[in-house]
């Protein structure tokens, strides 16, 4: 479903070169971990996914279903089903979070050539799947994600994973800043979301996320590349090893 | 006003000179009035203000003010179906007022008998002689209403003043009473047909304790020319919210004068301009807080587009006895584009030694993250843009709380972003 071929990003406004070659399949189906150390690449790495322009590729290609997408915008990719959940949601001051999800929503079915829900649909389903994540419907009256503590941030960002049913989903440290319980309730949302036709990448710092989201694959980044594959038992070996020998043998 | 050595007048300034002499025969009024004119007139003779006087430093109306059309009575104005849903309208169409204009409760008067008889004659004239708003309404001013809302009314329906010009000239005056206790709403309607030079000039004073809404929608034609003006005065425990939004015009001039004599009178500002074209338009604002307790908060937000200029000048006094004063004002921009201007000058003047001002100004361009986060959910750039722009404003509007009035003027937001971003 995903693959990235030789990858070499950078920085558009200083040059900086992060993505260095990078090389990753993702299957549908599949669960793929992606962990490494610090300014190894790793949010980049799902920013260039996403389509952000203060990114520039210069080598190599990204493709989704055998198709590059880095000609589309980010509008374009999401609508053919790429989601990348935040390590950080914005904050949008004056965009009430249900009229936000209800563009989100309408605006990839308009784009796929789908009928927009009508408003009492549209709002049945936002309650059914809110009820679920422990998500106060009052709160999506509220700006989106204005005055949200960072658990319902993450929350709200699986939120809207689950209502727009994307087919690629790229969860950008998703456990940062949230606590044992929250954690669990975001690590259900995903799990739920698991299906044949479905991929995602998960990008962790650690193995607390992967005890929840059990993963197919894990791959380790450093310096803007894989430099190691192996199945779920990485993790736990970079969890008591940490990334020292591995790095080592790279070098 | 106070350029004694004009060497020359401008096409404008002739314009207007000629105007007052051929329509003088037809302005209403008694010998005060008549007095009063003529010392406008004179005062215009000496020419428009430029750069040089510093109430007008960013907008020169000597050079700005080019298109003078001449009044014409002939010319017919319709009138326009309510802003707000349940509204009493007072129709002024082509600067006539509605001869059978009333409303149960309230004492509602043409001006063009308070010229006539004279009681209006010492309102008219120059606050001071920079006041080139108040100058041009008191030579041309030709009617307009009288609102006297009596002590304890709760008038629940908002009144709306609907100035409709027709192209030509348009001057009028709006005194309004709003006595002890009462409570109303009243929108001013600044509209019409035609690429109109319109001056309008209103006078509100709140009694002990009353509450006032007043909402002024400005949206003019692209070539029109505005000159508004809004003076009120506030008596103890007076609670004055003042809304305005400019969305049209080539030239505006729309002035704020507040006085808060009353103990604990409250005044709260918020306004909005939307700029685009080669639109300049200057909102000055003069607020004097003269007694104990005063509160006022003013939050200015801006849209420009295309070469667009757009001025804020806010002038806030807190005299010696205004002891315990809490004001705050804020101006926010957004430029949407490389050529649009927006100058901003706030200015304090504080007597009293123990009181809470502030202030500030920011001036942006949409916020690139933002944009990603919605572009990354499947929001295509114009949408999300839109999105952004009207958030920006947006806020401002939603404090009315009213969600009919929220909703009628957010729709105005949606059409102007349609037509112009």
């Amino acid at each position: 479903m995903l693959e990235i071929r030789n990858l070499h990003a950078r920085i558009a406004e200083s040059g900086v070169e992060i993505i260095r070659g990078l090389n990753l399949t993702v299957k549908a189906g599949e669960v793929a971990a992606i962990m490494g150390p610090n300014g190894s690449g790793k949010s980049t790495l799902s920013y260039v996914i996403a389509g952000r322009d203060d990114y520039e590729v210069t080598e190599g290609d990204i493709l989704y279903n055998g198709e590059s997408i880095l000609e589309m915008d980010p509008a374009e990719r999401a609508a053919k089903g790429v989601f990348l959940a935040f390590q950080y949601p914005m904050e949008i001051p004056g965009v009430a979070t249900m009229e936000f999800l209800k563009v989100a929503m309408n605006s990839q079915r308009k784009a796929r050539g789908e009928a927009e829900f009508k408003v009492p649909e549209f709002i049945r389903r936002v309650k059914e799947e809110s009820a679920g994540l422990g998500i106060d419907f009052a709160m999506l009256k509220r700006p989106l994600n204005v005055g949200f503590s960072g658990g319902e941030k993450k929350r709200a960002e699986i939120l809207q994973m689950k209502l727009l049913e994307p087919k690629l989903c790229v969860l950008d440290e998703t456990d940062s800043g949230l606590d044992i319980d929250a954690l669990k309730v975001v690590a259900d949302g995903v799990n739920a979301l698991r299906s044949p036709d479905r991929a995602m990448v998960v990008i962790t710092h650690y193995q607390r996320l992967l005890d929840l989201i059990v993963p197919d694959s894990v791959h380790v980044l450093y310096k803007g590349q894989v430099i190691k594959s192996g199945d779920k038992d990485l993790a736990l070996e970079l969890e008591k090893e940490g990334y020292a020998g591995l790095i080592g043998e790279a070098a | 006003m106070n350029i004694h050595s004009t060497p020359k007048l401008t096409a404008a300034e002739t314009a207007l000179i000629d105007a007052f002499g051929e329509r003088l025969s037809d302005l209403p009024g008694d010998a005060a009035v008549a007095v009063k004119r003529d010392d406008a007139i004179e005062a215009l003779k000496a020419g428009l203000p430029t750069r040089r006087i510093e109430a007008w430093h960013y907008t020169d109306l000597r050079r700005l003010l080019t298109a003078v059309p001449g009044h014409d009575s002939t010319l017919a104005a319709r009138a326009k179906p309510a802003l707000l849903a349940g509204s009493t309208v007072l129709p002024v169409l082509n600067g006539v007022s509605g001869a059978g204009a009333k409303i149960d409760g309230i004492s509602v008067t043409r001006l063009v008998d308070k010229l006539v008889d004279g009681s209006f004659a010492p309102a008219l004239g120059a606050q001071e002689p920079a006041d080139t708003v108040g100058v041009l309404n008191t030579a041309f001013v030709a009617d307009g209403y009288f609102i006297d809302i009596p002590a304890g009314a709760e008038i629940a329906a908002p009144i709306e003043i609907q100035n409709v010009q027709a192209g030509g000239q348009t001057h009028g005056r709006f005194p309004v009473r709003v006595g002890q206790g009462a409570k109303a709403t009243i929108v001013e309607r600044q509209t019409g047909e035609g690429d109109a030079l319109t001056s309008s000039v209103s006078h509100l004073t709140l009694a002990e304790g009353a509450e006032l809404l007043w909402i002024i929608v400005q949206d003019q034609p692209d070539g029109a020319t505005h000159f508004g003006q809004f003076n009120a005065e506030l008596a103890k425990g007076s609670k004055l919210t003042l809304f305005f939004m400019n969305a049209g015009a080539k030239l505006v001039r729309q002035e704020i004068r507040v006085r808060m004599p009353g103990e604990g009178a409250d005044f709260t500002l918020r306004g909005i301009n939307l700029l685009s074209g080669d639109t300049h338009c200057d909102v000055t604002m003069m607020l004097d807080h003269l007694a104990e307790n005063t509160t006022s908060t003013e939050i200015v937000r801006n849209v420009a587009n295309g070469t667009a200029k757009g001025v804020f000048q806010g002038q806030i006094k807190v005299a010696k006895e205004a002891q315990k004063t809490d004001a705050k004002m804020a101006c926010n921009t957004l430029l949407l584009s490389d050529e649009a201007e927006f100058s901003t000058k706030p200015e304090l003047e504080i007597f009293a030694d123990d009181v809470a001002c502030g202030h500030g100004a920011t001036v942006t361009e949409i916020d690139r993250n933002h944009l990603f986060y919605l572009m990354a959910r499947g929001i295509d750039e114009k949408t999300a843009r839109g999105l952004l722009v009207k958030a920006f404003v947006a806020e401002i509007i939603e404090e009315l709380e009213d969600e009919a009035t929220v909703e009628v003027l957010e729709a105005m937001l949606d059409q102007w972003f349609a037509e112009h971003v």
